[in-house]
């Protein structure tokens, strides 16, 4: 009996502590989104979303960054997408595995540990100077790409793991070829879990500074991109300049928190993106 | 082994099989007669899933095995180098141990081998379709609801749709690999009753570790002991007189 309610009270406890965990965490989040959701959405306005800024960017608004973060974003997707979906369904289904494998696998999660501002420093040289692409818009994004690919390739595999082998080895049974097997029976439950993984690792790219830092982004531009080649503004590195570098910080504090909600409301709307692509697809499974 | 009427339809000669350096099958000879069923008993680990996995080559895809001696499909090696295992698998269908339904509709389970095997027409596609899951004598339980998915049937059901799955391809030779280890037993006597059905088209070898089953269905049985064949005869002969005090042993309960 005494024991019983031992046991009771250590469940109760145990509960306790795990809820008080999740409630910090969001209790972290949420303050975060109404401190910058309070200071930053008295600056929006669609002047503010569809004006490039004026008077030495202390007026105006940062369509030009909000542009050119999407477009550097389509540029990151439209390299490491289809490369690390590729990546992942060789690594995972054709390659042999053993020592090699595992050794490929060792060094791409140690690449997503690597700073960002290394990927920076690499696009200079790579893309910039060796490839001679410039410190443009197209230099930049594959500087994003090749940060986000590492985080493709492993959700992607992650999610191929995902399905049984049961449904390979059914097809192969039934007289399929390997590839047929992994396009009709393995990627289209596989392709949900892939297209999350990889739009999370955009969203992430999306909001990053240090990789388009000497690769491509602007201080500030009067005007959109032309080409690829173009420099272009950003958000992240837009906010970076109002709220440590401009000359005028006090009086442009509001645009910093409205360039930064901005930028959350871009990431949630990608994330957003990767759930809505995912119930879509589970359910025409069904 | 044949009974005199019936040609040897698929056989391994002197089958040796290796997982990395693990011997798991050791000279292993055994031919399974045309329109008969050829059950393969012994303990777990005895080497009879592997065995069975060998004459369609399903352990092609396990990394680090290898395969020594001869297997034999109307005379002709399965190893041969101007075999297409693909067509091997079409003419050598299996079933497996866990009913394994693909999460699609069951009309699209049993389309399936067809459609890989490039068959667009859909009245033919529906005519296989019917037939087939007539074949698994499954048609009546599903005939309304074919867009179902098969996820939705019970576990007998879902074997007996692998069954029809495998039927479509129309296939020369059918491998159950444990059919019944993960179902029912009333399930399980409709499974038994389709595989005796089945052998008056089909070649069927079936691996199973119950051995009333294996004296119910087959009509060879040939026992198996960590990866060695001990005895091979007619079921009648195995489950009566056994010639060998191992087999005596085994199906009279003593170990296993």
């Amino acid at each position: 009996m005494r024991q019983a309610t031992q046991k009771k009270i250590a469940q109760g406890v145990g509960f306790f502590a795990l809820r008080a965990c999740l409630y910090i965490v969001l209790a972290v989040l949420l303050l975060l989104l109404y401190d910058i959701g309070k200071k930053g959405g008295g600056a929006i306005s669609w002047e503010f979303l569809s004006q490039a800024p004026r008077k030495g960017m202390t007026e105006g608004g940062i369509f030009p960054a909000i542009f050119g973060t999407l477009l550097v974003t389509l540029i990151t997707a439209i390299l490491a997408v289809p490369l690390g979906m590729c990546a992942a369904i060789y690594l995972n289904e054709y390659a042999i595995q053993g020592r090699l494998t595992r050794l490929i696998r060792l060094s791409i999660r140690n690449l997503s540990g690597v700073p960002s501002i290394v990927y920076g420093l690499f696009g200079v040289i790579l893309f910039v100077n060796i490839m001679r692409f410039g410190t443009s818009v197209l230099s930049a994004g594959l500087t994003l790409g090749l940060m986000t690919l590492p985080w493709t390739i492993t959700a992607s595999e992650e999610a191929l793991k995902t399905v049984p082998n049961s449904y390979r080895e059914g097809a192969l049974a039934l007289g399929a070829t390997k590839w047929q097997s992994i396009r009709t029976n393995v990627l289209p439950y596989a392709v949900p879990g892939m297209l999350t993984g990889t739009v999370l690792g955009l969203a992430r790219a999306a909001g990053e500074t240090a990789p388009i830092l000497f690769t491509g982004a602007a201080f500030f531009l009067p005007y959109l991109p032309k080409s690829l080649g173009d420099q272009f503004m950003a958000l992240p590195y837009h906010l970076y300049i109002m709220a440590t570098q401009h000359h005028q910080i006090q009086q442009v504090r509001p645009i910093a928190y409205g360039t930064a909600l901005v930028l959350i409301a871009l990431v949630l709307g990608l994330n957003m993106t990767a759930v809505v692509i995912r119930f879509r697809l589970r359910r025409k499974r069904r | 082994m044949s009974d005199g009427t019936a040609p040897i339809k698929i056989e391994t000669r002197n089958l040796d099989f290796y997982y990395g350096t693990t011997r798991a099958l050791k000279n292993v000879s055994i031919g399974c007669a045309a329109n008969r069923v050829t059950a393969i008993i012994g303990p777990s680990g005895c080497g009879k899933s592997t065995f069975i996995r060998t004459l369609n080559r399903m352990n092609d895809v396990i990394p680090g095995t290898r395969i020594e001696g001869r297997i034999l499909l109307d005379g002709k090696d399965i190893h041969d180098p101007d075999v297409d295992v693909v067509e091997l698998r079409r003419r050598v269908g299996m079933v497996f141990q866990k009913p394994n339904p693909f999460p699609k509709s069951i009309f699209d389970n049993v389309a399936y081998g067809l459609r890989i095997n490039g068959m667009r027409d859909p009245r033919k596609l529906e005519e296989v379709v019917e037939k087939s899951l007539q074949g698994a004598a499954l048609w009546e339980e599903v005939k309304d609801r074919l867009e179902a998915n098969a996820f939705a049937l019970s576990g007998g059901q879902q074997q007996r749709l692998c069954i029809a799955r495998a039927l479509a391809v129309e296939p020369e030779v059918i491998l159950f690999d444990e059919p019944c280890s993960a179902i029912d037993p009333i399930a399980t006597a409709k499974i038994e009753d389709l595989i005796h059905a089945l052998k008056k088209r089909y070649t069927v070898v079936i691996v199973t570790h119950n051995m009333q089953q294996a004296a119910r269905v087959s009509d060879f049985t040939a026992f198996m002991m960590l990866g060695e064949l001990i005895e091979f005869d007619v079921t009648g002969k195995i489950f009566t007189n056994p010639a060998s005090k191992l087999t005596e042993d085994y199906i009279t309960g003593r170990f296993g």
